[in-house]
């Protein structure tokens, strides 16, 4: 393989040929560095390009290889999304907030990452404080989608799906809330997981809604998740809701055929709202499953159309108080010349949050409210474990849950902006297995208006392994996954 | 005060466990260190970081909940308090609210007429403390030290049982007991470890309906406890007389003034916005870890006050005092086992001279300069004869000043008791002829005269003759001389 079109390999081509000796990851890291360079202008998909470290770490991989020594992903290139805490990097979660803000200390995901041998190349631009759905919210403006220039890559990870679709990274890390892996994965052609709530680690991670947030994986195929996730995944002792459950080798459950597995489909997925070309390519992914000996059942989840108001008021409410401790006295963004406290605490943080933050920090003051609290934040507590209790009762009877990703595919910059409801409703999809704490996946499945469509799979509770199995299967058989949005080649 | 008004009191003591390290980080909770060095990331509410509970911060609750016979939750549950302050890091405290560890407890004190009277614990929650705003020697800034931020505390909330300001010190007192016998807090009250808000209000005499109540903030003494209640009881009391209300408000007590202010009414409160906090999981205690925990109390205060009143025949009072502290109990204990004496003889010189000579200089009794063994070996000294009462008090100076043993300083001063009888009959015999007047009195009837005889010959033998064989001597000798 020559060394142009490295960018063009997932990470386990990338991994043979690094063992092969066919190029160093000297090589590799350099002509990914130099496709930043080339393309980040009109997709700005970074904050941060850390070349000189990606270059020294790459290196060192090297040099470990040739003693035969290193970690599974030794070498292996990969982007953090920038609320990911990095040691001695610039950390702004998208924010003016935290515009100069370097973090002292690593997330739990940075560091296993960094211990197997990843080698980052930057961080990624991101909705502020991962609040939205389409990039806009960034304060260092929106990320454009390879696929058109003009549209939303989805959010909040956008920058990272961005940065896959374009072939500038194999592989970038994400987190979702609401969907924040897989809308973006859907709006590019990629492929986003997100695992099971507690499988992998939040410590260093900027917190948004604290029991809905959960670390994933941007990448190429479902293979490159698996690796990833092997890696990524398992207890960490300093999050106390990271579940000690054992973690298996994703890549070895991959091959096993579909041949009697339950596909449960949601008859509400399909209902109006789904834009007609998307609905198609999702029908027709679902056909391929059953052609393979899969079968479909369709499963109720009666209490799935209180997802998005029920997020909408837990979200809000835990992120009121996570974001909190952006008070202008320790770090972050400061006002100049504060007056007293009170005008050091409201300048700081009216300059240094943008609307949609300050949207949510409203929502959820409101919805915790002496008074207000029992009607809202319990409701919503009450109504959230029903909608858990709705899937606990349909995986009795299916082994994953498939339908759409998002609604339609990527939609214009600026269309949705001045209608918060219309883009929330852009995660109707996905916001359910955040609120139950379930694996999801999102592959490429065909394309709609010339842009990706994504096929959604959720899992039962640490059912990663089925739902990695069915999206690998799946892209043994399409081609999907592999398609390169022109100019990006 | 008058008599026509009833005074309900509640406290909510805030008491610092005694751990090494914070509640939910690994960051030390020595006290005294240099500004903000003993706050790590956590404690400094650094994006991304998470709160992982400290194990040994529920086992000393739980320990508390199982010394006031209180009921320990088998599901607790932490919750964030929400409010903004700069010396909050994270802009809100974790606190436990709706769910507490500990439920449902009760203590016993004695009221003013001398009664057991039982005070309702109604919870005790943990939480962390939060760090502290320094002003002093910053001009136009204040400073913020969060060394204390992340501190583990057990906040004790009563019933509001308390009637008076001497009972809810009497209450205080007791919890300042309990607590340091568990070893779950150094109580030092100078450094904040062990502080109090008091609940105050009044009724008329025979209602049934609360009166509005005040709180007075932050009191760190038993005496400011005290002195603000009693003051806050005369104010409100001077309100109402005056056909006026009490206002629902936060006080704050200065003692340089004796005196309550209002800081913040009920209109002013915050709203806390209380909910579950998401990052840690709830607390689930099992019947076997509550076991485990039982099997480490030590006997507590009242159980030992009884044994001492039951076992050693000390009096009732005198228990009360030896059993405030554990380790003052242990030195009385281990004193008695030594001494041959009476166990009240033992706490008679405890509670007297010993404590005398500790409070002079201000020391607690584990600085005792005289081990427990040393003041039985000098009780024995008296009960053998050996010297009168009268040398022991100086033979125990001596000791104090490190002179080393009573046998010790006996032996190096020269104090041993006359006890020879051809000595001290030789001696009474030198007194009675040289006060030939004195003894024709005595003969004659005026018996009070054998004090001066027993003082001149005491005076003969430096102290060292014992006292009642020179009485005995001499009234044979001044009887024997008359015929």
């Amino acid at each position: 393989m020559s060394s142009k079109d490295l960018h063009t390999q997932g990470l386990m081509q990338l991994a043979e040929g690094l063992e092969n000796g066919d190029f160093t990851a000297v090589e590799l890291v350099t002509a990914l560095l130099d496709r930043i360079q080339a393309h980040d202008g009109e997709l700005n998909a970074f904050i941060t390009v850390t070349a000189d470290a990606a270059l020294q770490a790459a290196k060192r991989s090297d040099e470990l290889r040739r003693k035969g020594d290193g970690g599974v992903l030794n070498g292996l290139p990969l982007v953090h999304k920038d609320i990911f805490c990095t040691r001695g990097v610039l950390t702004t979660c998208g924010s003016r907030m935290l515009e100069n803000f370097v973090s002292p200390y690593d997330a739990t995901v940075v560091g296993r990452m960094a211990d197997a041998g990843a080698v980052m190349l930057g961080k990624t631009n991101m909705d502020e404080f991962a609040m939205g759905s389409s990039n806009e919210t960034s304060y260092f403006g929106p990320v454009k989608n390879p696929w058109d220039l003009a549209c939303s890559p989805g959010g909040s990870s956008g920058g990272s799906a961005a940065s896959v679709a374009a072939r500038i990274s194999p592989a970038a890390t994400g987190t979702d809330t609401g969907g924040s892996i897989r809308q973006p994965a859907a709006l590019t052609g990629t492929t986003g997981l997100k695992p099971t709530y507690g499988r992998v680690s939040r410590y260093g991670m900027v917190a948004f809604a604290s029991s809905l947030d959960q670390a994933g994986v941007i990448t190429r195929s479902a293979e490159d998740a698996a690796l990833l996730l092997g890696v990524m995944a398992g207890f960490d002792a300093r999050d106390s809701t990271s579940i000690d459950h054992p973690v298996p080798d994703y890549l070895a459950g991959l091959g096993r055929p579909l041949k009697g597995l339950r596909v449960g489909i949601v008859r509400q997925h399909f209902d109006a709202g789904l834009d007609e070309e998307t609905g198609s390519a999702v029908r027709e992914a679902l056909s391929v499953l059953e052609a393979q000996g899969a079968s479909l059942t369709e499963v109720d989840l009666p209490n799935l159309d209180l997802s998005v108001p029920t997020y909408y008021v837990v979200a809000p409410a835990e992120c009121s108080s996570n974001l909190s401790r952006f008070d202008g006295v320790r770090f972050g963004h400061r006002a100049e010349n504060p007056e007293d406290l009170l005008d050091l605490y409201c300048r700081s943080r009216g300059e240094g949050f943008g609307a949609e933050v300050k949207r949510r920090i409203l929502t959820g003051t409101y919805v915790l409210s002496a008074g207000y609290y029992d009607a809202y934040y319990l409701k919503a507590q009450q109504v959230r474990q029903l909608i858990a209790d709705d899937f606990r009762k349909a995986f009795a009877d299916v082994d994953v849950i498939a339908g759409p990703t998002a609604p339609s595919p990527a939609f214009r910059l600026g269309d949705k902006t001045d209608d918060p409801i219309t883009m929330y409703l852009n995660d109707i999809y996905t916001i359910g297995a955040n609120l139950a704490g379930l694996p999801g996946i999102s592959i490429p499945c065909g394309f709609a208006s010339e842009l990706p469509v994504g096929l959604h799979l959720v899992g039962p509770h640490f059912g990663e392994e089925q739902i990695l199995r069915t999206a690998h299967q799946y892209q043994l058989l399409t081609d999907w996954h592999t398609r390169c949005p022109e100019g990006y080649a | 005060m008058s008599a026509a008004w009833e005074v309900v009191i509640g406290l909510e003591i805030h008491t610092q466990l005694a751990t090494k390290s914070k509640i939910f980080s690994g960051a030390s909770t020595a006290y005294g260190a240099e500004p903000n060095t003993q706050a790590c990331l956590i404690d400094l509410g650094y994006p991304g970081v998470l709160p992982v509970l400290n194990e040994e911060v529920v086992r000393m609750a739980c320990k508390f909940g199982l010394a006031v016979n209180a009921t320990v939750a088998p599901r607790s549950v932490f919750a964030r308090k929400n409010y903004f302050y700069p010396d909050l890091p994270k802009g809100y405290q974790i606190s436990q609210y709706e769910l507490p560890i500990v439920e449902h407890g009760e203590l016993f004190i004695t009221d003013g007429e001398g009664n057991e009277k039982r005070i309702g614990i109604t919870r005790a929650h943990l939480e962390e403390d939060a760090g502290k705003s320094v002003h002093e020697g910053l001009d136009r800034y204040s400073g913020i030290d969060l060394n204390r931020a992340g501190t583990p505390l057990l906040e004790i909330v009563s019933e509001p049982d308390l009637r008076s300001a001497k009972e809810a010190v009497a209450y205080m007192r007791k919890i300042h007991t309990i607590v340091r016998y568990l070893g779950i807090s150094d109580g030092n009250m100078q450094e904040g470890s062990f502080r109090c808000d008091a609940n105050v209000s009044v009724r008329p005499r025979g209602d049934e309906v609360l009166g509005t109540r005040t709180e007075i903030k932050n009191l760190n003494s038993f005496r400011f406890v005290e002195r603000a209640i009693n003051f806050e009881i005369e104010r409100q009391i001077d309100v109402l007389e005056d056909g006026g209300e009490v206002v629902q408000e936060t006080r704050l007590y200065d003692s340089g003034r004796d005196e309550t202010r209002s800081m913040r009414s009920k209109e002013e409160a915050n709203d806390y916005r209380y909910f579950p906090d998401p990052d840690l999981l709830p607390v689930e205690i099992s019947e076997a870890f509550i076991d485990g925990v039982r099997e480490t109390l030590p006997e507590l205060p009242d159980d030992k006050r009884r044994r001492f009143v039951d076992d050693y025949g000390v009096k009732q009072d005198d228990a009360a005092i030896l059993t405030v502290s554990r380790a003052l109990a242990d030195y009385f204990e281990e004193a008695s086992a030594s001494a041959d004496a009476q166990a009240q003889v033992v706490a008679n010189w405890v509670i007297g001279d010993l404590s005398g000579a500790l409070n002079k200089e201000g020391l607690e009794i584990e600085a005792c300069r005289i081990p427990a063994e040393d003041l039985a070996g000098l009780i024995n000294r008296i009960q053998d004869n050996t010297i009168s009462g009268k040398i022991a008090k100086e033979v125990f100076e001596a000791m104090w000043a490190g002179e080393g043993t009573a046998d010790a300083v006996i032996e190096a001063r020269g104090l041993k008791q006359i006890t020879d009888s051809s000595a001290i009959e030789a001696i009474v015999d030198k007194v009675v002829a040289d006060n030939p007047g004195q003894a024709a009195e005595y003969r004659a009837g005026k018996e009070k005269l054998i004090g001066f005889f027993v003082g001149q010959v005491m005076k003969e033998t430096g102290g060292k003759a014992n006292p009642g064989q020179v009485n005995e001597v001499l009234r044979a000798k001044l009887k024997e001389g008359g015929q």
